[in-house]
């Protein structure tokens, strides 16, 4: 991987929540969302991260963009590290960085018009003069197949769909590089799935967009992606391109969770054998020791009570946190 | 490019005053009570500020050939006090003291509550914790000892009771509706995305949190009103209000009212019938815009705003 080629740097992302107990708000534990977690993302790439609810990769995203300021950890964006600088520098620096959210119906603010959500962040970081900012809107709006006319219209009046495009265009406006997609297709039916994934994909083309797309519907990643993170439990189990991944997963996790996508021919799908995981994920506040898979693991064997297992590259490009691998 | 530029600053505007325009009708098509309420309400302001036109007599014209007259007697529509002054003209002007006192008081206050509740639901943690402790404190002291020993060295007058009442009102337990309104409408994730822009943490209180609070302070601005008149009229009665002779509807009710009670009751009916009604007005009216403007009731606006088919553009 050529150093300059790299859009974000991630080295040891860490994000605890405190748990506090008692009339003094003392901290009795912690919540260990994102442990030590590292990947590069190139510039133009698309980066999928994927897991069960719960194993922290909403809050990965969150962390890169300093939604969250994480506990521990670097996050290099062109450079620069995001952990280190606050207040106005980064504020300007989320220009670059923009985030589509999960919910069409709660990103947007109820009483806002279409168009002035979309035109916030303009002027938020003073970008237009008053007449030019109903042209850039209305532009926005064309990028993601509305119609300018319905800038004066409330977020109600939109379907999940339109509601969805509301939510890119305006994430769209400052024309960032960084794109983070927190499960932008899970809220919406399966015809509207489709022609968002479209729209990201063909805007990616067009703006030179990267993105990292977090879902957990693996067929959509796997289309989207050009290399997948697995998660479990706070830290990454699995990296390598999205097609090796499917083809070839090394993790035992990652089997299971492959095993649970369907496939559309009953036939096939009869006669595969699914790896059923069995158990709930474990509190993050209190792991298991060892590998953190352990107590579900099909394949467990002696050591994975004791040590933890490292992230290593088994083949080249294909990362994995097993060991048996 | 002007043409597009138009029509969408037009919708802008219409969907604004859509809000109000709405919310009025629904309010008479589906609350009677507070229909009436609001008819008070306006009732109030108008004869307030037209006392001067509607009255027939001055407030403190004296007239001591017809004193005590019962109603309807020699001109006087609501009869005279001991001072022979036309009680009619009195009330009237006492509106217009009630709503000052009313407008004045509830201005101040709204604005404190909603200055310092906004700020202290949305930053949280230590600034929220300071803020609420010293408002449990100000909760702890009785309101009305509070009232009678700043007014007493302020001394007695409108202006007096309009700021002790408005800065009383704004630092109780208002900050406290405000601020749990704040904490709801702060965890919605269209907030979050107002930081996710790069919005300051001001430009997203004014821009997203105060026009989701709206109907919040609308009701608590309505209810405070009732409350101040009602507050404006018990330091009246304890001596501790708007000197005489000006014709506070609660001196109007102690002063002379008490002891003509027997004699000529009329002197006290009146005042406490205007003060009631007022207040129950208010009331009634802050209940129907409560019921109207609190989406989590039937009825009200929806969790996306205004019900769909209400308006039409």
């Amino acid at each position: 991987m050529a150093e300059d080629n790299v859009l974000v740097d991630v080295q040891g992302l860490t994000m605890y929540f405190p748990v506090t107990a008692g009339v003094f708000r003392r901290k009795v534990a912690e919540v260990r969302a994102v442990d030590d977690v590292s990947f590069q993302i190139k510039k133009g790439e698309t980066f999928g991260l994927v897991g069960e609810s719960g194993c922290g990769k909403t809050t990965t995203g969150r962390a890169i963009l300093q939604l969250y300021r994480p506990t521990a950890g670097k996050v290099f964006f062109e450079k620069n590290d995001l952990c280190k600088i606050g207040g106005e520098e980064l504020r300007r620096s989320r220009r670059n960085m923009q985030l589509i959210f999960q919910d069409p119906y709660a990103s947007l603010d109820p009483r806002m018009t279409a168009g002035n959500i979309i035109g916030e962040p303009l002027r938020v970081h003073g970008l237009v003069k008053g007449s030019e900012f109903q042209e850039q809107v209305a532009e926005l709006f064309k990028l993601v197949e509305l119609e300018p006319r319905m800038a004066d219209r409330f977020p109600h009046e939109f379907s999940g769909g339109q509601r969805q495009r509301i939510g890119i265009a305006r994430a769209l406006a400052l024309r960032p590089k960084l794109i983070v997609c927190d499960e932008p297709v899970s809220a919406l039916d399966v015809s509207i799935q489709a022609q968002i994934i479209m729209l990201l994909e063909r805007l990616r083309e067009e703006l030179g967009l990267t993105y990292i797309f977090i879902a957990h519907d693996l067929s959509v990643v796997r289309y989207i992606s050009d290399r997948v993170a697995v998660m479990y439990l706070g830290k990454i189990v699995e990296i390598t391109g999205s097609d090796e991944l499917y083809d070839n997963p090394m993790h035992p996790y990652t089997q299971g969770l492959l095993s649970a996508v369907p496939i559309p021919n009953p036939r096939v799908d009869r006669q595969r054998k699914r790896i059923l995981l069995t158990g709930d994920v474990p509190s993050p506040v209190n792991p298991p020791p060892g590998c953190h898979f352990n107590p579900r693991c099909f394949a467990v064997k002696a050591g994975c009570k004791e040590a933890e297992p490292e992230l290593k590259e088994v083949t080249k490009g294909h990362w994995v946190a097993c060991h048996r691998a | 490019m002007s043409e597009t530029t138009a029509p969408v600053a037009a919708g802008l505007k219409v969907k604004r005053r859509a809000f109000l325009v709405d919310v009025f009708i629904r309010l008479v098509k589906t609350k009677p009570l507070g229909t009436v309420g609001l008819a008070i309400v306006l009732l109030l302001f108008v004869v307030g500020i037209g006392a001067d036109l509607i009255a027939p007599y001055g407030y403190n014209e004296v007239d001591l050939g017809s004193r005590l007259a019962t109603p309807g007697v020699g001109g006087h529509v609501l009869g005279t006090d001991h001072l022979g002054r036309d009680l009619l003209s009195r009330i009237i002007y006492g509106a217009r003291i009630s709503m000052i006192v009313a407008l004045g008081a509830s201005s101040l206050a709204a604005v404190l509550y909603i200055t310092i509740g906004v700020i202290s639901g949305f930053f949280g943690g230590k600034v929220d914790m300071i803020i609420q402790r010293f408002v449990d404190a100000v909760m702890a002291f009785p309101g009305l000892v509070i009232m009678l020993t700043v007014i007493s060295v302020l001394g007695p007058g409108l202006m007096q009771i309009v700021i002790t009442l408005g800065i009383l009102g704004g630092i109780g337990g208002r900050v406290r509706v405000v601020r749990s309104a704040v904490i709801a409408i702060k965890e919605n994730v269209y907030v979050e995305a107002a930081r996710a822009i790069g919005s300051p943490p001001f430009t997203t209180m004014m821009r997203h949190i105060l026009p989701n609070i709206f109907a919040v302070i609308i009701i608590n601005f309505t209810v405070e009103m009732g409350g101040v008149i009602l507050t404006e009229s018990t330091l009246s009665f304890l001596g501790f209000g708007i000197p005489p002779p000006f014709p506070s509807w609660g001196a109007m009710l102690s002063e002379s009212g008490r002891r003509y009670m027997l004699l000529a009751p009329w002197m006290a009916v009146w005042p406490g019938l205007a003060l009631s009604l007022v207040v129950y007005g208010i009331n009634m009216l802050g209940d129907a815009l409560r019921d109207l403007l609190d989406p989590r009731l039937r009825g009200g606006l929806g969790r996306y705003g205004r019900l769909k088919g209400v308006i039409t553009k």
